[in-house]
């Protein structure tokens, strides 16, 4: 019992930290990724690369003025921003990385814990983290963030029917409701995946498209748009209760990532088995890193460059070799697998926010209600009647 | 441990249901029921019944409160004001309060004699809720979806109307 409050301990330590610095420098990547699709540098000046740029922004955010600005609801304005971190926050507790593990004599899952009613868990706290975003509207007392509140729970309300109908059709096929049992029903390669095994492609489809609106990003970021609406339902908000906004908007990305990748992807199953060579593919991906930047430190553009490089290359070496460890291997594998897969979907994000303009109001509700909702229905439906045909 | 939980999550949901009546402000009553809501799904978990406590947290109170609070926000209906208290009801509606207290306090004690433990009750899992439905509770299950269906088509009707 003790030694199982212990590990817990540790893992919640981990999971946080690992997860709110992948929050601060998910941001960085996403400021990158727009910059060099608009062919621009984009963050640059503060650290190499722009990449102390997160601390720099969090520092800046602390240390602004917390303004609560007078005739604002004040209980229900403070408790907005926490809400909405809080919820966020939660769901990531019930997501797992990896397989069952060894530490040091003790067996545990990389997860925090395993609830047989895991998917409908993550679907209550995402649900509840409405209330967050409606609340910090409302309560500002502030007629675009009044209506930026309006907008995103109409939103969030809409898309979350499509969203939980193309949840329910991979369950249907892998008949659990534990995100780790979903895992190990689609073990053994891309053929056993959910997307391609089970035909799910339409309701992954759907599922992305469902989660884009749900965390309110573009094209689907009506409730923020800042050329009606100034900034939407966080305008009068400073300081941290700002941040807490921005953070579980990027927490409820990765957690919608994760949840794309557990449903339909396999989670953190490689995409063939390893008797063919797939736990050699993340060393040789650190390898030929490691040889490009080595090659680029050999042919300096800048005088820096050959100083700096070759030590990144190093560093890609050792990370290769230690991927080829076989007491590492058991869990960095599939540890690598699944952050690639939901690094993937996360990329995806953020290329559609550089490439795509906003919905109008009208088309966001009209493409949910008349498309979205009849299509997920029906995929439910197929589903169904082959499942039942099949078992 | 059960104990305590149940003591804090029934305080709760208790505080939060008198909150409901006691607040003028209708959304302060709309977050109030949501309390309820939350600490009656952590009350289900208590007992064992997690598909229950999960389709409470996900239906009333993440898609029915939600609706609420949005109706709410878009009639932006402002606080109501208390007017004609009349002193009749705190004397009779007091004792009153306490009759029916001590009744139905009497009421469940003869009626329920045994207690409940933690996860005492098994069949709450999403396996058994849906057997207990498609099997037991068929023809319940499928004329509340009828009613519900009709509930809808009525919806859309009396929206006709007022669109034209």
């Amino acid at each position: 019992m003790d030694a199982f409050i212990v590990i817990s301990l540790i893992k919640i330590v981990v999971v946080f930290a690992v997860l709110m610095t992948t929050l601060a420098y998910l941001q960085w990547v996403e400021r990158k990724v727009i910059a060099h699709i608009q062919i621009r540098p984009g963050p640059y000046r503060v650290g190499p690369h722009g990449l102390l740029q997160p601390l720099a922004d969090v520092i800046k955010l602390i240390t602004k003025e917390d303004l609560v600005p007078p005739y604002v609801n004040k209980p229900l304005y403070l408790a907005a921003p926490f809400m909405a971190i809080t919820m966020a926050l939660l769901s990531i507790s019930v997501i797992p990385f990896g397989p069952v593990i060894q530490v040091a004599g003790y067996q545990t899952a990389m997860q925090l814990t395993d609830l047989n009613i895991g998917v409908l868990f993550v679907l209550a706290v995402s649900s509840m983290g409405v209330y967050g975003i409606a609340l910090a509207g409302w309560s500002s007392n502030n007629k675009y963030a009044l209506l930026g509140g309006l907008r995103s729970s109409a939103q969030m309300i809409s898309y979350e029917l499509p969203l939980s109908l193309t949840i329910a059709a991979p369950l249907l096929i892998s008949n659990t409701l534990s995100l780790r049992t979903l895992v190990d029903r689609q073990t053994g390669g891309i053929w056993h995946w959910n997307v391609i095994h089970g035909g799910q492609i339409v309701s992954f489809l759907i599922f992305l498209i469902a989660a884009f609106a749900e965390t309110n990003r573009v094209p689907f970021d009506l409730p923020e748009a800042e050329n009606e609406l100034v900034a939407g339902f966080h305008t009068e908000y400073s300081s941290m209760k700002f941040a807490s906004f921005f953070m579980a908007e990027y927490a409820n990305m990765i957690t919608v990532s994760c949840m794309a990748v557990l449903l339909f992807l396999g989670g953190w199953d490689a995409p063939w088995p390893a008797q063919y060579g797939s736990s050699l593919v993340p060393a040789a991906i650190f390898a030929f890193a490691g040889v490009v930047a080595l090659y680029h430190g050999m042919h300096a553009a800048r005088r820096r460059d050959a100083k700096t490089l070759p030590v990144f290359g190093i560093v890609f070496f050792i990370i290769a070799a230690v991927f080829l460890l076989p007491m590492m291997q058991s869990w960095l594998v599939p540890l690598f697998w699944f952050c690639a897969k939901t690094g993937s979907i996360l990329f995806l994000y953020m290329w559609i926010r550089g490439t795509l303009p906003r919905f109008r109001y009208d088309q966001l509700m009209g493409f949910t209600w008349k498309f979205l909702f009849p299509v997920a229905v029906l995929n439910l439906l197929v589903t169904g009647f082959v499942v039942a045909l099949v078992s | 441990m059960d104990v305590i939980l149940f003591l804090i999550f029934a305080i709760i949901a208790v505080v939060c249901a008198i909150n409901v009546v006691v607040q003028t402000h209708p959304i302060s009553s709309a977050i109030s029921l949501v309390g309820v809501m939350g600490s009656l799904a952590i009350l289900y978990l208590t007992l064992g019944a997690e598909f229950l406590a999960a389709a409470q947290v996900i239906v009333y109170a993440g898609a029915v409160m939600v609706l609420f609070v949005f109706v709410i926000m878009l009639l932006n209906a402002g606080a109501e004001t208390k007017k004609g208290q009349s002193s009749m009801a705190l004397f009779l509606g007091g004792p009153l309060l306490v009759a029916l207290l001590i009744l139905l306090v009497w009421f469940v004690q003869s009626r329920y004699s045994e207690t409940v433990h933690f996860g005492g009750f098994r069949g709450g899992s999403a396996q058994d809720v849906g057997r207990a439905l498609f099997t037991t509770y068929l023809l319940p299950f499928e004329v509340t979806s009828i009613l519900i269906l009709i509930a809808i088509l009525g919806a859309i009707v009396l929206a006709r109307k007022e669109m034209d």
